[in-house]
């Protein structure tokens, strides 16, 4: 059961959030101008990394609010925590278990 | 005799309090503290249960959790567990059990013929043997459930009570042995919040079956004990949790436990309390202290009755004062079976010790010899008799090299053989946590290496493989000062050391498998029936990972998790296979510990309070008026209203008809409505739905729908703009949530920098949807809006009064009706219901249910999305090229309209069918085939997404009237191309009907009743 903590409320248990996939994935200001490869990459394509990735969560059972985090998907280490428009910690490369 | 095997004084057992217990229909005595083990061997029962596979007579074996024995049905009727461990269940008064997996008794069983038989029932023997042909599976699997089952489960609902519950802590010591109870007393005394956690009815672990020689601090262990559990009862922060088992450890230290609350009182004893609790541990710290468990050895008939671990045997002399064998061979290869031996020639039984190791040193030895212990050193038993209970064990020297047997074999008479193959360290829960083992060659045992990060714990004492008394206390003292330390309690250091007796140890010999002679039955694994010879057939057959290994011969997965099995069965793997140890690595330990019931995981979530139920303000209405219920998401909707003894099919076309001809009312409160509010509340809009709100004027309504980025519906609604920036959306009932958590989505992630401001106020509204031609009528008495058709036209909202209370009333059908939809604070819900039902009845009023409502609908080819759609349909693959807006620049999913396989010829879209048969109602699901004689493999061009029994459409045929007439919507390929054309569609049983393509409004396609 993860710990997370709600840049808003703190720490809480997993089954108060719902994962939101990837994160700083922005939506393409003019859909019309550009191909379907690049419209493709940004609907279909994540980059899903053995290691750090920086991802989305909302506390849904909680304030309601989106925010991010920066998760070891091995490990399922969290190395930080902050809100949506901040900008993310910076994360030195590091060795994890491999579980 | 009563009791025949109990000693007339010792052990922890309260004498004063005599119990009385059946065990297979027979009443027997026993005493308040002991187990149903010990009571058992007191009475003098050997032979307690039935092996799994080959039924063979089975006792009991140790003392503990790792019992892969003594297996029982507890109690009968709806309070019957299955499964328990006799060693596990504290004694209680008119107690009764029976052995499982027995027929017709446990001393004689039909099925031990499967015993003769073993040597053709060897490993992966059901996969070999009951192969072909596949129809008679079943058949086989029932004898084979018979016979190779386990216990019964209950019949009835189980009628006990549990709690699941949350709690928290900065310490949690897993383990009240000594090693636990040190570490709990130094985080204890730190202030920190602190859960000793224990599964026995008393903490002290081992020391409670340990005799007053062993000293702690100066005095016996057992006063130590007592001690240090009052010191830590007087600390507010700590909480001993008695009863306890930690079952599994997970993520971020969040371990769950089974508190056996009344267990030990027996069945509807328990007062208030709740049976069992199943607790959420959150942990800031964590410190294992979970002991060992001792190895078998694994020999010929090594499972016979009467063959027990050396340390159980001492347990049931010292905590529980009974003597299981009078005359006793303790076969080891270590020194700490002695104190099994010493313990029980003081008690009066013969013993003599069989020792692997040649010339065995030290204290133990010379404490055993000076009481006159015949010790048979590097010797070994070969073989053993007495299939009800051992009688006769023959001995013979062991060679050198571990395997070869030297000499003449001896025989010795004896009823009990305790046996000590050496020590496992608990490593269950470390390894759960995500820990890593390393075999340690010098101590011959899987010891802890590295936790994850995430899972900070400390192991302590025996399950950290540290096996002599000072240091599993010094351990103790030093990892609870520092959990402590690091969850922000004390300095660190640990307490002045707490002195206690030594023990040293020679080292052990190792012995993983015993020579013999024949084919005898060398058992590693006991619950599962497990032999060597299974290992080596298995490694002949292929299986070289230790995971096909485990799971072809089974060893390791009874209810007992391998406790007692598995490294035995790593280090004969080892020898087959030519390798160290650690080179076949370790399975995987998986919660939970110890069997939990999914009644204590439950805990109070069943029935009502399982899953919530939404009603409507309505509700008592519709339960007086005979409603029938569906579930839609959490809600409950009337589906129907059945008169007299009418079934849904008549209902339902009565209450179609009566809509079409008068006025029918529906209860809409569940459908989902948000009110959104903000200068950028348009804006916003715009990019939500596909079509123009910019200009929407204020008090007008419109439809509107909502896709995903790639271009899909999920979900559609009518919108009103109540005023400039305030605007009140409806969603689908079930889909609700779901577009109350995209819209916020959107505006937390992606566009920020708008103002709007989204609220759910589903629960805020009643709505009665009423619609018919008599619909404007009924409303007008009731209501001060002005109802004239220039004044409220179509998709417009009025404010107002209705029946004297505060009402929004939207002028939207679903129906193709006149119809209206009023809008009341959900206090007046009932009072509007009411009032239109009392005043309707002048025009002929009927109310109508959700099946009715997808009828009427479908009628007008209006889609139900997640019906008629799926997630793979575009507005324009269900004929709505009109709502998507060729104006606007962007919004959600447009881009994906250009996508090749969006925008290409020939999806799947949306039409009407008719059947050839007016009285045959299409299955919905059913597949849309080119063929009247359909054969595999076959193309579906589609499906039936929705079909019904209509009484107000005219087919082709001019075919309706009162019985109906059928309609059906569907998804077909290139549907729009294919109107008039005939197609087929094959039913799951066979046949096959035929229908024609047609469009999929079905009634009043000019829309004139709507503007009425």
């Amino acid at each position: 059961m993860l710990l997370i903590q709600c840049p808003f409320c703190g720490e809480r248990d997993l089954t108060e959030f719902s994962h939101g996939g990837e994160a700083h994935i922005t939506r393409p200001a003019n859909p019309d101008k550009i191909s379907d490869e690049e419209w493709g990459d940004y609907i279909f394509f994540r980059t899903n990394p053995k290691g750090i990735q920086y991802e989305r969560w909302i506390h849904s059972h909680g304030c309601r609010r989106w925010f991010n985090a920066v998760r070891d998907t091995v490990s399922d280490e969290f190395l930080g925590f902050y809100k949506s428009g901040e900008q993310p910690p910076k994360i030195k490369r590091r060795k994890v278990l491999r579980k | 005799m009563s009791q025949s095997r109990r000693l007339v004084k010792g052990g922890r057992i309260d004498r004063d309090k005599p119990l009385s217990f059946v065990f297979n229909g027979k009443t027997y005595q026993g005493y308040e503290g002991d187990t149903l083990a010990s009571a058992l061997i007191a009475n003098d029962v050997r032979v307690v249960a039935r092996s799994f596979k080959y039924h063979r007579p089975r006792g009991v074996f140790s003392a503990g959790s790792d019992e892969p024995n003594a297996i029982v049905q507890l109690e009968e009727g709806a309070a019957t567990q299955p499964d328990t461990l006799a060693t596990c269940i504290e004694l209680y008064d008119n107690l009764s059990a029976t052995s499982q997996n027995c027929w017709p008794s446990v001393e004689f069983d039909i099925n031990e013929i499967n015993s003769v038989f073993m040597r053709l029932m060897p490993a992966g023997f059901y996969y070999k043997t009951f192969m072909w042909p596949a129809k008679l599976w079943m058949w086989y699997e029932g004898i084979i459930r018979k016979a190779a089952g386990m216990g019964l489960a209950p019949k009835h609902p189980d009628p006990d009570r549990y709690e699941a519950i949350h709690t928290h802590c900065d310490v949690l010591v897993v383990g009240g042995g000594p090693a636990g109870l040190a570490a709990a007393l130094a985080a204890g005394r730190t202030g920190a919040r602190v859960i000793l956690a224990d599964a026995q009815c008393e903490p002290g672990g081992d020391l409670l079956a340990e005799t007053d020689e062993l000293e702690i601090a100066g005095e016996a262990a057992s006063n130590w004990v007592s001690k240090t559990l009052a010191e830590l009862r007087d600390m507010p922060e700590v909480r001993i949790l008695e009863r306890t088992t930690i079952t599994g450890y997970y993520d971020y230290n969040w371990l769950t436990a089974l508190q056996k609350v009344t267990d030990h009182m027996g069945p509807d004893k328990g007062g208030n309390l709740p049976r069992q609790r199943f607790i959420k541990i959150r942990a800031r710290q964590v410190v294992l202290a979970t002991g060992a468990i001792e190895r078998p050895l694994v020999f010929a008939e090594n499972d016979r009755p009467g063959v027990m671990m050396a340390s159980a045997v001492r347990t049931y002399i010292n905590r529980y004062g009974v003597l299981p064998g009078r005359s006793m061979v303790v076969f080891t290869n270590n020194d700490t079976a002695y104190q099994t031996a010493i313990d029980a020639v003081r008690l009066g039984a013969q013993v003599t010790v069989v020792d692997a190791r040649p010339a065995p040193q030290g204290d133990v030895v010379t404490r055993a010899e000076a009481l006159g212990i015949q010790i048979m050193d590097r010797s070994v038993i070969t073989n053993l008799h007495g299939r009800m209970g051992v009688k006769c064990v023959t001995v013979q020297h062991l060679g050198e090299d571990g395997t070869t047997l030297l000499g003449k074999p001896i025989p010795f008479s004896c009823d009990l053989v305790a046996m000590s193959g050496g020590w496992n360290p608990t490593v269950h829960l470390f390894s759960q946590s995500g820990g890593k083992l390393r075999w340690d060659d010098d101590k011959t045992m899987f010891v802890p290496l590295a936790g994850p990060a995430i899972n900070p714990s400390r192991s302590v004492g025996c399950c950290n493989g540290t096996m002599d008394l000072p240091g599993c206390l010094a351990e103790g003292l030093a990892a609870g000062s520092k959990a402590a330390k690091d969850a922000g309690f004390g300095t660190g250091r640990a307490p002045k050391a707490i002195k206690a007796t030594a023990r040293p140890e020679a080292p052990l010999r190792p012995l993983w498998e015993v020579s013999c002679h024949g084919h005898k039955s060398r058992f590693h694994d006991f619950q599962n029936d497990s032999k060597v010879s299974d290992l080596e057939l298995a490694s002949l057959e292929g299986m070289v990972s230790v995971e096909h290994t485990k799971r072809y011969t089974a060893t390791g997965m009874g209810t007992d998790q391998g406790k007692t099995s598995n490294v035995n069965a790593l280090a004969i793997m080892a020898r087959i296979q030519g390798r160290e140890i650690p080179a076949v690595g370790t399975t995987t330990f998986r919660p939970p510990y110890t069997p939990v019931s999914f009644g204590a995981i439950t805990g109070q979530d069943r029935r009502e309070l399982f899953e919530q139920v939404r009603t409507t303000a309505m509700q008592p209405w519709h339960v007086a008026n005979g409603a029938v219920f569906e579930d839609v998401g959490d809600w409950k909707r009337p589906r129907y209203f059945p008169q007299g003894s009418e079934d849904m099919h008549a209902a339902v076309l009565r209450e179609c008809k009566a809509t079409r001809d008068s006025v029918g009312i529906v209860d809409a409160s569940t459908l989902g409505k948000i009110d959104i509010q903000g200068p950028d509340a348009a804006k916003f809009l715009e990019m939500i739905y596909t079509n123009a709100w910019a200009k929407l004027g204020v008090g007008r309504c419109r439809y509107g729908v909502m896709l995903s980025e790639h271009g899909m519906i999920f979900d559609d609604g009518v919108t009103t703009r109540l005023s400039d920036n305030h605007y009140h959306m409806t969603t689908t009932t079930g889909g609700a949530a779901r577009v109350m958590g995209w819209l916020e989505e959107w505006l937390q992630t992606e566009w920020p920098e708008m103002e709007v401001y989204c609220t759910s106020v589903t629960e805020q509204w009643s709505v009665a949807s009423i619609s018919g031609p008599k619909a404007r009528d009924l409303l007008a008495g009731l209501t001060d809006i002005d109802l004239d058709p220039e004044a409220f036209p179509f998709m417009a909202v009025r404010e107002g009064s209705f029946a004297g209370v505060p009402a929004r009333i939207f002028r939207i059908s679903f129906t193709g009706e006149v119809a209206y939809e009023i809008n009341v604070p959900t206090c007046y819900g009932l009072h509007m219901w009411e009032t239109l039902m009392e005043h309707g009845k002048a025009h002929d009023i009927c109310v109508y249910g959700t099946e009715t409502l997808h009828v009427l609908r479908a009628e007008k080819g209006f889609i139900i999305v997640g019906q008629d759609t799926d997630g793979t349909c575009t507005p324009m693959d269900v004929g709505m090229d009109w709502i998507v807006s060729k104006k606007k620049a962007d919004f959600i999913g447009k881009r994906s309209f250009t996508r090749s396989d969006t925008a290409r010829e020939g999806r799947k879209q949306l039409v009407g069918l008719f059947t050839d048969d007016p009285s045959f109602v299409l299955p919905e699901g059913a597949h849309i085939v080119d063929t009247a004689t359909p054969k595999p493999p076959l193309r579906a061009l589609g499906h039936v997404t929705s079909s019904y029994m209509s009484p107000n459409v005219t087919g082709p045929d001019g075919v309706n009237g009162d019985k109906g007439r059928s309609i059906a919507m569907a998804l077909l390929q290139d549907g729009r191309n294919r109107m008039g054309d005939t197609l087929y569609v094959a039913l799951m049983d066979g046949r096959v009907k035929t229908v024609t393509v047609t469009d999929p409004v079905f009634f009043d396609k000019e829309g004139e009743r709507t503007h009425g």
